[in-house]
């Protein structure tokens, strides 16, 4: 493997930027300078949609356990996404060390033969040698 | 973004419990089977689930001046055919609902049938479409991903706009008015989970050949293709 960068990668790295421009493009226009709150939750959008529908709406049920803090919120969001992404990179981890041993077993399977080749090789000219 | 507990009336949050049910335990038996006739497939399937749950965490913003997050369900849907994600989908949404708040144990029926259920089966059959149209993989995956994200807002709009129909323009009204909270809020966050689940999948095809070839992603000359390809 050598250092340079290969097309491969260039390819995911503009993925991955494209899809970081996505997301800040619409703060970075001020996109949600037009509302009292910009950049809320189309959940909460949608609460407020439903309240100016029927005013009369009053939700039957709330939620068994909310968190105390839109810290904690965050918090659990963020404990979410590290989940998913730990067994993502052990998934591709295990691809990955499991494709290196795979490699690396095939090479000393071809170096021991490539040994056993000369090994054989050179006996016979010393053979060879003998009947000269 | 899910529709909030208590946030639909109790008819129709039952109904569409019901609705979602047989699905779901579809889905379950689809998944013990996957798990009991490739249990190497297992470690892919946490890897599908866990693309849901990074992606449902992720609140972007969008071109409305709102914020929404992508689903994540079009990857597994078309790894492992739809009726695998209503589990996994519907796993994400309960974590949610528990433990966040978002969403709710009321409205699961219904959040459900549109992320784990609409979602992956729209998603899935718009890639088997594009495919069929003789389009390369990663085209395929980017519009089967775009529209199992798209779809599941629009089922999202269409729930909220039969509960609440709009006074003097009805049905319709409501949709107009939900689908701009929902479904106009979703289009680019829907074309950033096309592309992350394309990365996704270019990754999987680099690591995991054998895999995609046996769950039928890859063809067998395919994945010849992208061997020669690495070994460049």
């Amino acid at each position: 493997m050598s250092f340079t960068v290969s097309r491969n990668t260039k390819i995911n790295a503009l993925l991955l930027l494209v899809v970081a421009a996505l997301a800040v493009l619409p703060l970075a226009l001020g996109l949600g300078d037009h509302k009292e709150e910009p950049f809320t939750g189309a959940d909460a959008e949608a609460e407020t949609a439903i309240t100016e529908l029927q005013p009369d709406y009053e939700p039957w049920f709330s939620p068994l356990y909310e968190p105390p803090s839109g810290e904690i919120e965050s918090a659990l969001f963020a404990l979410q996404a590290a989940l998913g992404a730990g067994v993502l990179a052990y998934y591709f981890g295990v691809r990955r060390g499991r494709r290196q041993g795979e490699a690396r077993a095939s090479a000393k399977a071809s170096e021991a033969a490539v040994v056993a080749e000369t090994a054989a090789g050179s006996g016979s000219t010393a053979a060879g040698d003998k009947d000269a | 973004m899910h529709i909030a507990e208590g946030y639909l009336p109790p008819a129709h949050a039952a109904a569409w419990g019901v609705a979602a049910a047989p699905f779901i335990v579809h889905g379950v038996r689809a998944l013990t089977r996957e798990v009991r006739s490739n249990p190497e497939s297992t470690l892919l399937l946490g890897a599908s689930g866990a693309f849901t749950f990074v992606l449902s965490a992720l609140k972007l913003p969008s071109v409305t001046g709102s914020c929404s997050h992508p689903t994540g369900t079009g990857l597994g849907a078309i790894l492992f055919r739809p009726p695998i994600m209503a589990v996994l989908g519907t796993i994400t949404l309960l974590f949610q609902a528990l433990l966040l708040a978002h969403g709710g144990l009321t409205t699961l029926g219904a959040n459900a049938f549109s992320m784990a259920i609409v979602g992956p089966w729209a998603g899935y059959g718009t890639y088997l479409l594009v495919r069929r149209f003789g389009a390369p993989l990663m085209v395929a995956v980017f519009f089967g991903a775009f529209v199992a994200d798209l779809s599941t807002y629009c089922v999202t709009s269409v729930q909220l706009a039969l509960a609440f129909p709009d006074q003097g323009s009805g049905v319709m009204g409501a949709l107009a008015k939900f689908g701009s909270i929902f479904a106009v809020t979703q289009i680019p966050l829907a074309v950033s989970e096309g592309l992350l689940t394309v990365l996704v999948m270019r990754l999987l095809t680099q690591s995991s050949k054998g895999e995609l070839t046996r769950l039928g992603v890859l063809t067998r000359s395919a994945a010849k293709r992208h061997e020669e390809a690495d070994a460049r």
